[in-house]
């Protein structure tokens, strides 16, 4: 569904330097399939969700989404950040049909489905309360009933859980991938946690940094549907010890 | 607990309150001040209710010139701050020239404004808009420049317009800020029109102040300021109350 070759993004700092935010990437992504973006800080991966979004312009190489090159933002796209920027003056209703009152759609032919998303998404009783009546970890399950709405084929979800204490997050994810398994989407999700990201993956993409470049893709062979068990099984081991491996072999290089 | 609060937010500043004007009164029977030096809380009094109808007249007319004055720096300072979010060219040429505008003492203005356009409400209704509209476009602009660049990327994201954003993006999260400038604009606006009232004028309460103390009418510009305090108090919690109602999200459901 989503084909990106060659792509490098460099940037001009204010100072005049030129700095490599990402470099030769090269990635297929399936229909429907759940990929991981993990490194460390600077490694492009954010960068990389933004060259898909049509949100900044790639320097070098191609992006493609079902063969269409991306050179501006397309409308079958949800964005989730790691804030969930809510419009505080909206209640959790609104908030959620924003999505489709930006692209242009007429927010009242959504409501059912709105009301739908919140129910799916455990807010139910929640409609008319404004966000800061609600916890970090229902303000961002409302962000992602707004990216949800519009029904979008693509998901790009930058570290969605990076703000959430630990056990909100891990319910997060398992959540994600229950309301995924209902409504499949291809979904590429940027994170900094190697546990979540091979909890969630079909696929995991490495990165490392300086310049941002994938180091490898690891295929997460787990049955699904999957639940926080997952995280006892060997072939999990083996993968968090590959991408750990990936990850620090390079710090430890230099 | 809501005892507490009443007395702690109520009785204790209405009780220090009164405790200095009865310290007031008593020093000036006490030590004998003279009545155009320092007069007593009660001569202040029996002055204002003497001139309560002469009063309503004057306060009218600074009202008039303070609501014109804030009105304009509204009017002006909102759309001049979206000019300067939006283009950068606009912000250099035009933040200088603010911030110029601002530096210049209003009191010093006044007396050629009253040259360029003459006498009447006009020249204090400009002079309460020059001395209140510096905030309005400072805090807008900065609560424009403050929306979450999330906010914009997910707006662009779907492709909204630029005017769509302001609409339903940024001006709604600016307006704190807004209201913000509005509030020191409007107790600024009262203080313009006084100015004005100051250089040249036969109407308003800074009139009434200024010709009182040139005939040692000290008791009468008295209450003639705690008239003015009690308009800019008065208008400052207007400010508020439109406050609530438009950002009715800002204001906690729950007490905490």
């Amino acid at each position: 569904m989503i084909r990106l070759d060659g792509v490098g993004k460099t940037y001009r700092t204010r100072r005049g330097d030129l700095v490599h935010a990402v470099e030769d990437v090269t990635l297929h992504v399936a229909e429907n399939e759940f990929v991981t973006l993990v490194g460390p800080s600077g490694c492009g991966k954010s960068t990389l969700l933004r060259l898909v979004a049509g949100l900044t312009p790639v320097t070098r190489g191609t992006i493609a989404i079902r063969d269409e090159p991306v050179r501006e933002p397309f409308a079958d796209v949800g964005f989730v950040f790691q804030q969930p920027v809510l419009l505080p003056w909206r209640s959790v209703l609104d908030n959620v049909l924003f999505s489709v009152e930006m692209l242009g759609l007429e927010p009242r032919q959504y409501r059912k489905q709105a009301l739908d998303l919140l129910e799916l998404t455990g807010l139910a009783g929640f409609e008319t309360k404004y966000p800061r009546e609600l916890s970090g970890g229902m303000q961002q399950r409302v962000a992602i009933c707004r990216a949800l709405l519009p029904d979008p084929s693509l998901l790009l979800m930058d570290e969605p859980f990076g703000a959430l204490d630990a056990m909100t997050r891990e319910e997060m994810s398992l959540e994600l991938l229950r309301i995924w398994e209902e409504r499949r989407k291809t979904i590429l999700f940027v994170t900094h946690s190697i546990p979540e990201a091979i909890l969630l993956a079909d696929r995991v993409v490495v990165m490392t940094p300086r310049p941002g470049r994938i180091a490898r893709i690891l295929t997460v062979g787990l049955p699904r549907p999957r639940t926080m068990e997952a995280e006892f099984d060997p072939r999990f081991k083996a993968a968090s010890e590959d991408v750990r491996g990936l990850i620090f072999a390079r710090r430890g290089a230099r | 607990m809501i005892r507490r609060r009443v007395v702690s937010d109520y009785l204790v500043p209405a009780a220090t309150l009164l405790g200095v004007l009865l310290a007031w009164e008593a020093a000036t029977r006490a030590f004998r001040v003279p009545r155009f030096v320092m007069p007593a809380p009660s001569a202040i009094l029996a002055e204002g209710w003497d001139w309560r109808y002469r009063f309503l007249g004057h306060a009218w007319v600074t009202l008039y010139e303070t609501l014109g004055g804030f009105a304009l720096s509204i009017a002006v300072g909102v759309p001049l701050a979206v000019l300067i979010v939006y283009s950068p060219v606009l912000r250099s040429a035009l933040y200088p020239l603010i911030v110029l505008a601002q530096s210049v003492p209003k009191i010093a203005i006044a007396p050629v404004l009253l040259l360029m356009v003459g006498h009447g409400e006009f020249p204090k209704v400009i002079v309460a808009f020059l001395v209140a509209f510096f905030p309005v476009v400072v805090d807008t602009a900065t609560g424009l420049a403050a929306t979450p660049p999330e906010l914009l990327d997910l707006s662009r994201s779907y492709r909204a317009s630029a005017f769509k954003t302001f609409v339903k993006v940024r001006l709604p999260m600016a307006m704190p800020f807004v209201f913000a400038g509005a509030k020191v604009a409007i107790t600024l606006a009262v203080i313009g029109a006084v100015v004005g009232e100051f250089v040249g004028s036969d109407k308003g309460l800074g009139y009434v102040i200024l010709s009182a103390t040139s005939y040692w009418k000290t008791e009468l510009a008295f209450s003639s300021m705690i008239l003015l305090s009690l308009m800019a108090i008065v208008l400052f919690g207007a400010v508020s109350l439109v406050e609530r109602l438009v950002c009715p999200w800002l204001v906690p459901t729950v007490d905490e």
